[in-house]
């Protein structure tokens, strides 16, 4: 027996090729599995619970992958979905499911996953010793897990195999490793478990293992030695080099992955072409481990407001990093000084674009740009302070001149008014990972009918 | 003297997680491999970085023709002082390193 896993895109919103999608329904699978986010867009969604990717664009993109679901007869699984993968999420990620199974006459049993974690269970897993931390940690203790605004753990392949015994035709799951919702199928099904979650680190960026990355949809084969993998666009190639080279990505060790229940190693694995465009992948190990699961958290780091001057004047643009030095000292005195803030209360920030906004101190090239974006970025205790040092501020970013004896200058300001409020920001609080007794211990399932058989009993 | 990216055919940065960032350099042939990998010292790597040696961690890979470098974000992702969200434009240090 084999098990083939059909990965319409490397998340939802991002988009992929219906035609590649309907190439793939064609040839048939046991599971279609998509990833709904992970943190790379940063701790805002996982600090707020809301997804970062558009509705409209995720519903469009989701009413094609039910449609396969229902042309297929096989369950579709979203993982972390709605970019974090927080209850809330999970949630937006079931109402737009909802509404779907009901504009498409759909009748399905639906699987929710949550993944969220209340910090109080957090704390006595701490008290107990089965939190442990990854490098480089954060601080952690009771008082920081209640300032979290949500906390999730990463689930594996059991909670899903646990969501796939239900019967659900769909499974929207919270927090997960972006490699269980793909690995958890053939695994429950007996196929090798080193390739299985070989396979599912290969496929979880969907085509970005190919050498069309945009193009989406990939179809892995699972079976009792290995995997093969395949694009189902027709211009893309899996190569034994795109493929054994998307280990690499977004992993700090390119040979092995830590998961819940043990770790990958694909120190040994062969890669061989089976023609111009599959592979095939044998000799990854799975080595079995203590159940731990990843934790992720985010709390409130304060609201930010933010100042752009524009800098075009020869002199100044020389000097941009003196001024901007300057600036930040002048308005730190007076931000103390005449608002009344000590100055652990707030930060005024000054990114000099042209200059060195990306690398800051990392910085070695100093050629001389045509202008320079003076970027003010103020952070404060909340949005009315932060606001009010923008105010303070605004008339020196436009005004402030090097040094006493010369003109005030004025600075290009693109905007009216000169500051927006960019609102609460947020910072990831933990790298962690928490033992469990078992793997539902952390995790929520619920099971529900929609559609028009829910009526029915 | 060649910049890095002068010889290999692509330098490629991204976050491992909010607290890692990992650096593959493809170098795309045996020869560039051959002319490249002994040529990356790594106290000059984690100097360019702002880093502790011991911190930085380094996998040769000939059969992929890559070099790889991970390390601790020196500012974790996305919280206040952060400049690079996705951690990408850490490539452009490493791709301008003289060779």
């Amino acid at each position: 027996m084999t098990t083939t896993v059909l990965v319409p895109s490397g998340v939802l919103g991002l988009g992929f090729s219906q035609e590649a999608l309907n190439l793939g329904i064609a040839r048939g699978c046991d599971v279609i599995a998509i990833d709904g986010g992970s943190t790379d867009s940063g701790p805002h969604s996982l600090g707020t619970g809301v997804s970062k990717y558009s509705r409209a664009v995720c519903k469009a993109e989701w009413r094609a992958l039910m449609q396969a679901r229902a042309q297929l007869g096989v369950p579709l699984i979203i993982g972390t979905a709605g970019t974090s993968g927080t209850d809330s999420t999970v949630d937006w990620m079931y109402d737009i499911t909802c509404e779907l199974a009901e504009e498409l006459g759909q009748s399905l049993r639906i699987a929710r996953l949550y993944s969220g974690q209340s910090a109080e269970f957090v704390i006595s897993k701490l008290a107990s010793g089965q939190i442990s931390p990854l490098s480089p940690a954060p601080e952690l203790d009771a008082d920081s897990l209640r300032d979290m605004s949500n906390i999730v753990a990463l689930a594996g392949a059991e909670q899903i195999q646990a969501a796939l015994e239900t019967g659900a035709d769909i499974i929207i799951a919270g927090r997960t490793t972006d490699t269980a919702i793909i690995a958890a199928l053939p695994l429950s099904r007996g196929e090798h478990p080193g390739a299985c979650w070989h396979g599912a680190k290969i496929a979880e960026c969907g085509a970005l293992c190919s050498t069309h990355p945009g193009s989406g949809v990939i179809r892995v084969t699972f079976d009792k030695t290995g995997f093969e993998v395949e694009p189902m666009a027709p211009a893309a190639a899996c190569t034994p080099h795109s493929v054994s080279a998307h280990m690499l990505y977004e992993n700090s060790d390119p040979f092995r992955l830590y998961e819940p229940g043990g770790h990958l190693d694909v120190s040994h694995a062969r890669y061989s072409a089976l023609d111009a465009r599959r592979v095939r992948v044998e000799g990854s190990e799975w080595i079995p481990g203590p159940y731990t699961v990843k934790l992720e958290g985010a709390r409130l780091a304060g609201y930010q407001t933010m100042l752009l001057a524009l800098l075009r004047e020869a002199h100044y643009v020389a000097h941009a990093q003196d001024w901007a030095d300057k600036l930040v000292s002048v308005l730190s005195e007076r931000v103390v000084a005449q608002i009344g803030l000590a100055p652990a209360d707030f930060t005024i920030e000054m990114r000099l674009i042209g200059v060195n906004a990306t690398m800051g101190p990392l910085e070695n090239r100093n050629s001389q740009p045509a202008e320079v974006g003076a970027m003010c970025l103020i952070t404060a205790e909340s949005q009315d302070m932060a606001d009010e040092i923008g105010r303070l501020a605004n008339p020196f970013l436009l005004h402030m001149p090097l040094t006493e004896d010369e003109p005030l200058p004025t600075f290009a300001f693109p905007f009216s008014p000169a500051q927006t409020s960019r609102g609460a920001i947020y910072e990831f609080a933990l790298n962690h990972v928490m033992a469990l007794t078992t793997p539902l211990e952390a995790f929520r399932l619920e099971i529900s009918e929609v559609g028009a058989h829910a009526h029915v009993t | 003297m060649p910049m890095l990216r002068d010889l290999v055919r692509k330098v490629a940065a991204k976050n491992a997680g909010p607290f890692q960032v990992t650096l593959d350099i493809f170098c795309g042939s045996d020869e560039a491999y051959a002319r490249v990998a002994p040529a990356l010292k790594d106290k000059e790597i984690a100097r360019l970085f702002g880093l502790e040696p011991q911190l930085l961690r380094r996998f040769d890979i000939p059969d992929l023709n890559v070099v790889k470098f991970s390390m601790p974000r020196s500012v974790v992702q996305g919280s206040r002082f952060d400049r690079d969200m996705h951690g990408a434009q850490f490539a452009t240090l490493l791709e301008e390193i003289d060779i």
